[in-house]
């Protein structure tokens, strides 16, 4: 739990049980019965126990639609209690709407606390994002996987792509970003960047931009990725070795921006390009916007005790 | 001075009510009630129970009512429902040699015991617009003419043979025994689908696909994208009995009957070198009356059997990781509207890249030029 508490960033809405429009009668527990549930947690149990393997796990029909994060729910929903505080992230942002309705589906099922504020949190779900302020033990981030397989825009065939995991031969993969090389002269991947994970599995760290690849190495959180229409699971346990693909002569790099949230003035953060006329005059804001209003409070308490703003 | 975007929630909420307003349309005309779609839109139905994987036309209606109409939707709706259901225990497998048959054609003989029943169809009817339909209330069906009595074939019995077992006499087609040990089939509700995946579990995958998905897949069999050559041994549409064997009786429980239609495709199979030439079989089930998808279903079935028949698969068709990876709408339809949720986050890298590249061919070709103006 933080200490730090701001009144510019907006707390749990327990208004929004209110105005569901269809009751949850009927329902368990955050939705899925106990026995699925079991299932998941099997599943989990199994990803951690091989890190970066693909566990297939019986993914049922949820009641959002696949490919709008049925495997993180799934994932969220088998590991949910009543104790935990639940940030729910799209883009890096707990108000797009799809990370609002995700947030909704499960205050409606279980009335858990939720919260905006990535320290306060205590299970995350995230799609395309890792928050920049880091993460602690015991915390959990999930990820919404579309595509668990790195290797499938090379080879479809999942019975070709299994044979290649069991002999870790990952040559296809390393062809690929040769040819980029040889192409462009650098790797023309920029997001869901391929990792391998303890020196062992490649696996698809899901479409965050290669920007966040370096904040899953020896994370202190548990990271698991559920891919609901491909019903898989798989997970990185804290403390865990993940390297993004590189050459020698090529090594990994992350994308920089040369300006400054305009909100905030991070020069660290992932920045959003909003484009805000018709001129099209563009302005570079915080992905994660916790962090940025984070920031923007410090700030303001700053200013307010005599400080100087744009100082982190 | 650019306001970070909030109100989603507000947005979401809006577009509830919005929904709502659509899907009651102009409220000085009544709303249509469940019981209407179940009676009069029973195709839509039907449909809705097969790839929804729930035999309930009452569910099935809500789920149309609810969907505006959109059977798609609809399935997403009660398939989601179904995930929630306990499982109470399983049927034995149907007899549908036993239907009582409403309609029942088969294409590759003139006549067959039980006789062909045309039964209810659009198969000839001259889909002429009824206009004065719009207006006023629909007549009332016409009473039935009796059929002219047939001189070969008596009144149809209670249940009527597979019109392909007559083929079975002479050895012709294919038997489909029992496997060894009838080792119970996958769940593919419960388990996910990987490859090689058996006849049972494509069965299951198929019966569950998307219509439109199947009869495209079907239609390119036909064209050429697979070596298929097939005849409609039979199409059989009528109510089957639903039964149980409970772990403490020694007899057979009959639980209900439901509506199926069924579809034994004929196809041509040269033989190999262990097998003699005979006829082989495609196989397609559907709850209610989905004439379409049976029949679309069993040439898929059949095609995808190439490669244990011992053809080359080539053709999409045959291929069953391309066919049933791609075959069901929740999945298909979930993820290609993904693509509304925003994507800002990958397109600001995609952006970046792109810029950079274009500079680096923009700097590139300057220096080209400058190369030859200088003429080093």
């Amino acid at each position: 739990m933080s200490a730090c508490t701001s009144p510019s960033v907006p707390q749990a809405d327990a208004t929004t049980n209110a105005i569901a429009p269809y009751g949850t009668d009927g329902y368990n527990f955050a939705y899925l019965d106990e026995r699925t549930k079991r299932m998941i947690r099997r599943a989990i149990l199994k990803a951690v126990a091989i890190p970066g393997y693909q566990v297939p796990f019986g993914s049922r029909e949820m009641p959002l639609p696949y490919g709008w994060g049925t495997g993180g729910i799934q994932v969220t929903a088998a590991l949910i209690g009543p104790q935990d505080i639940l940030k729910v992230i799209d883009q890096g942002s707990d108000d797009t709407v799809n990370a609002v309705n995700i947030r909704r589906f499960f205050q409606r099922t279980t009335g858990v606390r939720v919260t905006t504020r990535t320290v306060e949190a205590t299970l995350i779900q995230t799609r395309h994002r890792i928050p920049e302020t880091p993460l602690r033990e015991g915390q959990i981030l999930v990820y919404q996987v579309p595509v668990p397989e790195p290797m499938q825009r090379l080879e479809p065939r999942e019975a070709e792509t299994r044979t290649m995991h069991a002999l870790a031969e990952y040559g296809l993969m390393h062809v690929k970003l040769y040819e980029d090389i040889a192409r462009y002269g650098h790797i023309a991947t920029t997001y869901d960047y391929p990792v391998r994970v303890n020196g062992r599995y490649l696996m698809a760290p899901s479409p965050i931009p290669k920007f966040d690849n370096p904040k899953m190495h020896m994370n202190p959180a548990l990271q698991l990725f559920g891919a609901g229409r491909e019903k898989r699971i798989y997970a990185v346990p804290p403390y865990t070795r993940v390297e993004s693909l590189a050459f020698d002569d090529h090594p990994f790099t992350v994308q920089r921006w040369e300006t400054a949230c305009a909100l905030c003035g991070a020069t660290d953060s992932f920045l959003d390009e909003i484009i805000t006329d018709d001129r099209g005059t563009r302005l570079h804001v915080c992905s994660d916007s916790d962090y940025c209003e984070s920031r923007r409070a410090a700030h303001a308490q700053r200013a307010h005790h005599g400080g100087t703003p744009w100082t982190s | 001075m650019y306001v970070a975007v909030k109100g989603g929630e507000t947005a979401i909420l809006n577009s509830y009510r919005l929904l709502d307003a659509q899907r009651r349309g102009d409220s000085t005309i009544p709303a249509l009630t469940v019981a209407q779609i179940r009676e009069q839109l029973k195709l839509a139905v039907d449909r809705v129970m097969t790839e929804g994987s729930v035999y309930d036309p009452d569910l099935a209606a809500l789920a149309i009512q609810q969907a505006c109409g959109d059977l798609i939707e609809a399935i997403f709706l009660v398939r989601a429902y179904r995930a929630t259901l306990p499982r109470l225990g399983y049927t034995l497998p149907l007899r549908t040699e036993q239907m009582t048959v409403t309609r029942r054609v088969s294409a590759i003989f003139k006549d067959v015991p039980g006789g062909q029943i045309l039964g209810p169809t659009f198969d000839y009817t001259q889909r002429l617009l009824n206009f004065p339909l719009v207006d006023s209330e629909p007549p009332q069906p016409e009473p039935r003419v009796p059929a002219p009595a047939s001189p070969q074939v008596s009144a149809p019995p209670d249940w009527v043979p597979r019109a392909v077992d007559w083929l079975n006499r002479e050895g012709l087609i294919e038997h489909e025994p029992i496997p060894l040990n009838d080792p119970a089939p996958k769940d593919l509700t419960r388990e996910p689908l990987r490859f090689p995946a058996d006849r049972s579990t494509r069965l299951q995958n198929l019966a569950r696909g998307d219509e439109g998905f199947l009869l495209a897949m079907a239609y390119s069999t036909q064209r050429g994208y697979a070596h298929s050559h097939p005849f409609a041994g039979e199409i059989r549409l009528g109510r089957v009995a639903i039964e149980i064997q409970p772990d403490e009786l020694d007899f057979v429980l009959s639980i209900g009957d439901i509506e199926v239609t069924e579809c034994d495709m004929v196809n041509q199979f040269a033989g190999s070198k262990d097998v003699p030439p005979q006829f082989t079989r495609g196989y397609g089930l559907a709850f209610g009356h989905c004439e379409r998808k049976a029949m679309a279903m069993s040439l898929v079935d059949r095609a995808l059997r190439a490669p244990e028949l011992g053809e080359s698969a080539t053709s999409p068709a045959q291929q069953a990781e391309f066919v049933l990876s791609h075959s069901d709408s929740l999945e298909a339809s979930g993820f290609v509207q993904h693509l509304k949720l925003p994507h800002y986050v990958d397109f600001q890298s995609e952006l970046e890249l792109v810029r950079r590249m274009r500079a680096q061919a923009v700097a590139g070709a300057q220096a080209i030029a400058h190369q030859e103006e200088t003429g080093s």
